[in-house]
């Protein structure tokens, strides 16, 4: 606390100023008191921020239909007295094909909640802004979302410090040879034939992945989306990313589970007397 | 000195509630503690009366008291039961019946999709919707979920498992929400006014 007299203190010089601005992405949104809602978000400048939309709920605010899930917008903040709010909003891009189709819905909800779940607040990291950016972008003008995803996956490894290691052993150092491999999760990257049994945890992998898998590692959107990733390679790339994700956050993530249902939907539709399990 | 335990339970309790802050909490159970003693009793008989006398309706999971065999709504007998009305929560049903222009039945789902939250089509009532339409003769649904991206993705989700049943579905029109200024609408709410505009008769 300063007190008066506090050479610190000081009235001509306010140390923050009221409101500032943020280009954001609208994460995930909550509902708040009476008519509030609990917006979170991930800007350029600042990283992650909650910040709080008054009245949005009713239908005769003029904010409620900017600040919707995976929208890119500008935005003017006042400092509140614990939470920002938001006292304006202007839309760039509305993404809202990302919003009309439950498969679009899922994918950008998994984007999201990794970056919600593998980010603090108010820690500026521009790569993972525009990552996400750039992955709305595209799956809303109809990119194969499954490609999307996993090269996002990689990417945001890669910005978030976890990159695994794909090129040598993360045991015995050497350079990895083109046979059949294992991935440790607990060292977050691949084991070679000779050092797996000191590692019994290792996770079995095809040297088909680990080739795609190093591909979207390390080149530009532009050379990677000329792979043309085999279905199976696909499924084993999504296991072992989901898996990885899953051991780095030590608990599952919701929205896989969510994909997955989605899916069992066309079965279900053609059948409509199969019972649920 | 550490907060009295009846005091942080009170605080932690509140807490627990939407929009409550530990601030606001603070401010509640301070308040309970200065005042009269039957303000706290009425407080805490009201919401144990809550708990035991409320329950869902087996049929389309609205609100109705003890010892009903279904809700009001569901018994009402001029109702038109070929009318079907689904919608997020039983707030919902309170809010239509307010404006008093729907004479069909409804359906509370109990929550919407939120493929974030963790909250999937089996966290919801539409199976025990599916059946109730293979059960019943129903000749349209009207979907009434909120015009946000989990009602939109519950709409969805439900025309897809409702158009085998081969009846009309419907949902509520998204236009301009009255009183505002197109100046000021968001895109989205524009398109979806344009591409659910209406034929203007010369009558
Ligand atoms: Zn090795
Ligand atoms: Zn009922």
């Amino acid at each position: 606390m300063l007190a008066i007299g506090d050479e610190r203190y000081n009235f001509n010089v306010p140390n923050r100023e009221r409101t500032f601005r943020l280009q954001a992405l609208i994460l995930r949104h909550l509902d708040w008191g009476e008519a509030d809602r609990l917006i979170t978000l991930y800007s350029r400048e600042e990283g992650k921020r909650r910040a709080i939309a008054k009245g949005v709920r009713r239908l005769r605010s003029r904010k409620s239909g900017h600040l919707e899930p995976f929208s890119q917008v500008n935005l003017l903040l006042a400092r509140g007295r614990d939470l920002p709010i938001i006292t304006q909003v202007e839309t760039i891009k509305p993404f809202s094909t990302l919003r009309e189709d439950l498969h679009l819905i899922s994918y950008a909800s998994y984007l999201v909640e990794l970056v919600d779940r593998f980010t603090i607040e108010e820690e500026s990291n521009p790569d993972v802004y525009g990552l996400l950016l750039n992955c709305f972008d595209r799956l809303s003008k109809g990119a194969e979302a499954a490609f999307e995803v996993r090269y996002f996956e990689l990417q945001f490894l890669n910005s978030i410090g976890f990159r695994p290691e794909l090129t040598e052993c993360v045991v015995c150092r050497e350079r990895i040879q083109p046979q059949a491999q294992y991935f440790s999760f607990e060292l977050g990257g691949v084991v070679c034939p000779n050092c797996k049994p000191k590692l019994p945890t290792a996770y079995s992998i095809s040297l088909e992945m680990l080739k795609y898998l190093r591909h979207l590692q390390r080149s530009t959107y532009a050379e990677a989306r000329k792979a043309r990733i085999p279905p199976l390679v696909q499924v084993e790339m999504e296991s072992l990313l989901g898996r990885y994700f899953t051991h780095l956050l030590e608990r599952q993530l919701n929205t896989p589970q969510f994909i997955r249902s989605i899916k069992n939907m066309s079965q279900l539709t053609t059948d409509p007397d199969q019972d649920n399990p | 000195m550490p907060t009295p335990k009846p005091i942080q339970d009170v605080i932690n309790a509140f807490s627990r509630l939407p929009g409550i802050g530990p601030k606001t909490a603070g401010r509640l159970a301070f308040f309970l503690l200065s005042a009269p003693d039957e303000l706290a009793q009425d407080l805490a008989n009201s919401i144990i009366a809550l708990k035991t006398e409320v329950v869902t309706c087996p049929v389309c999971f609205n609100i109705m008291g003890r010892g009903q065999t279904s809700c009001d709504i569901c018994q009402d007998e001029h109702r038109d039961r070929s009318l079907i009305c689904v919608v997020e929560d039983a707030m919902d049903v309170l809010a239509l019946e307010r404006v008093g222009a729907y004479q069909g039945l409804y359906h509370v789902l109990q929550g919407v999709l939120s493929p974030i939250e963790g909250i999937s089509p089996q966290d919801l009532r539409i199976e025990e919707l599916l059946k109730r339409l293979q059960e019943n003769e129903v000749r349209e649904v009207i979907i009434a979920t909120n015009p946000s991206m989990e009602g939109d993705a519950t709409a969805m989700y439900l025309q897809q498992r409702l158009q085998p049943l081969g009846l009309r579905i419907t949902r509520l029109a998204r236009g301009l929400p009255v009183g505002s200024d197109l100046e000021y609408a968001d895109p989205t709410t524009l398109v979806r006014a344009l591409s659910g505009r209406q034929e203007m008769g010369v009558s």
